[in-house]
């Protein structure tokens, strides 16, 4: 399948981009999308230009390193996947495909596509864990846990940080990561002493460099792992109560 | 990394009061914004059902006018109540504005300059959460009004204190007005309609048991306010009410 690619270049950040035009013929239906930018960079290499520079790593949608705005849908228009996972088969021949970085105040551009997800790592360093003291591995299932509950964990840490949340909520907000990343450790037994503390910090450094939520609910279309912003609710209250609740008395109901 | 600026380099060097501080964050402001948001959708209803009683007739909705005066009865000094709930409403108004004034320009900041060059599909934001800046513009604009138009009467030659009758009459047979007030409610009625469900989420009341429930109630609730609002001035203009 032919195609025309309108691409954001950028040397490097703070940079002016721009957007440059690419004809990308004979691609395969099979191609991922991915596979499509490599086939396309291997003749802009032979041609001697500079290849357009993209994040990836595993290629198979659970790393969280790509993700680009695909005709303004982040990670493309199919739902619950990442770039790698979508096809050139959703595409037809002969369209004109529009390949932009994410964008946002907290997330610059370094290059081309490539965007700076660093602040993710900054909400994470902030709470984000749970401490342990070291010694033989527990026993397993020695804490129980409701099945439900941890199912809701595991649905909540499916995250695998792309930021394509952010990308798509028009106030660039980090909600759905920041309670997602939350929400894996706040509902199980393990991550309660850290419970309001970490919630407090990870939302505070949550606020220095992302909107804030008008409950759109973007971010939870945009998601490759269908994270639900029923975490954000979660992240709300507990926020609350990180700043009320009296923490010596943590165990009273 | 690009910050937008909060807390790291902008922490006062003294303790403030907890609810200062809370309020310095974002997620508290969508709190105040939820619970004052609540108040102000408490006092929409109440102010819609109050209203129907123009249906009564003269008497009935003046007694009623007289009666929220009156508050309190023999307990306090007449309009001494009233005057404490429209002074908690105002602060309830002024703090719902001031928080979304606030969060815009963050999101604004946080948004950043360079935006996406392919159209926007957006699939599940819809027309009512992504306007809600102007609907409340629009709304704040039609109270400064709505107020001067009919409870200090500065803006009706015909206004005479205490004859809601004859006050809501002379003002809605006025054609702009009346265009006005309907317009001003329908965006009322968008603002709600996002507000009421969005509230929720706000507070963290989110459970599978009744989540479902939260688009209802906000599709119900605005239909039953922006109805019974409607029909005030398309009465006044059919001449139900003359």
């Amino acid at each position: 399948m032919d195609l025309t690619l309108k691409v954001w270049r950028q040397d490097g950040p703070g940079k002016p981009g721009e957007f440059k035009e690419y004809e990308a013929k004979g691609i395969s239906s099979e191609a991922s999308f991915l596979e499509m930018l490599d086939t396309v960079n291997e003749r802009l290499v032979e041609a001697g230009d500079v290849p357009i520079e993209f994040d990836h790593d595993c290629r198979e949608g659970i790393c969280g390193m790509c993700g680009v705005m695909i005709n303004g849908h982040p990670h493309g228009d199919q739902k619950g996947t990442a770039t790698c996972q979508l096809h050139m088969r959703k595409f037809n021949d002969g369209d004109r495909i529009v390949i932009e970085p994410w964008r946002a105040t907290g997330l610059p551009v370094v290059r081309d596509l490539i965007v700076d997800r660093s602040p993710l790592d900054r909400i994470i360093e902030a709470g984000g864990y749970i401490s342990v003291n070291t010694g033989g591995a527990p026993d397993a299932n020695l804490i129980p846990i409701p099945k439900p509950a941890a199912e809701a964990s595991m649905d909540a840490a499916a995250c695998i940080g792309c930021a394509a949340c952010i990308a798509a909520c028009p106030n660039s907000a980090g909600q759905l990561f920041t309670s997602a990343k939350l929400a894996h450790l706040n509902l199980l037994p393990q991550g309660q002493p850290e419970r309001y503390k970490r919630t407090a910090a990870m939302v505070e450094k949550m606020e220095e460099f992302f909107g804030s939520c008008t409950n759109h609910g973007e971010c939870e279309e945009a998601c490759p792992k269908s994270i639900s912003i029923d975490n954000i609710a979660l992240m709300n209250r507990d926020y609350m109560m990180a700043k009320l609740k009296d923490r010596r008395k943590f165990g009273q109901r | 990394m690009t910050t937008i600026g909060r807390r790291n380099d902008t922490k006062p060097a003294r303790k403030l009061p907890w609810i200062v501080e809370f309020y310095r964050s974002d997620v508290a402001k969508k709190w105040t914004m939820a619970v004052s948001g609540i108040i102000l959708l408490g006092y929409i209803a109440a102010h819609m059902v109050g209203n129907l009683k123009v249906y009564l007739g003269p008497e009935s909705i003046n007694e009623y006018g007289h009666a929220l005066r009156d508050l309190g009865g023999h307990l306090v000094p007449e309009e001494h109540l009233l005057w404490i709930m429209r002074i908690g409403l105002a602060f309830a108004f002024a703090i719902h504005v001031h928080a979304a004034y606030a969060l815009t320009r963050r999101n604004l900041a946080a948004r950043g300059k360079v935006r996406y060059d392919a159209p926007r599909e957006y699939l599940v934001a819809n027309y009512a959460s992504r306007t809600m800046r102007y609907s409340g513009i629009i709304v704040l604009l039609f109270i400064v009004f709505h107020v001067s138009d009919l409870t200090i009467g500065t803006a009706n030659p015909e206004h005479v204190s205490g004859d809601i009758y004859s006050n809501m009459v002379a003002s809605f047979e006025r054609v702009p007005v009346a265009v006005a007030y309907i317009v001003a409610n329908i965006a009322l009625g968008f603002h709600i309609f996002h507000g009421v469900w969005s509230l929720f989420q706000s507070i963290g009341a989110n459970n599978e048991t009744y989540n479902k429930w939260r688009r209802y109630l906000a599709w119900g609730f605005t239909a039953v306010i922006i109805g019974g609002n409607l029909s005030f001035p398309i009465a006044v203009q059919l001449g139900v009410i003359s």
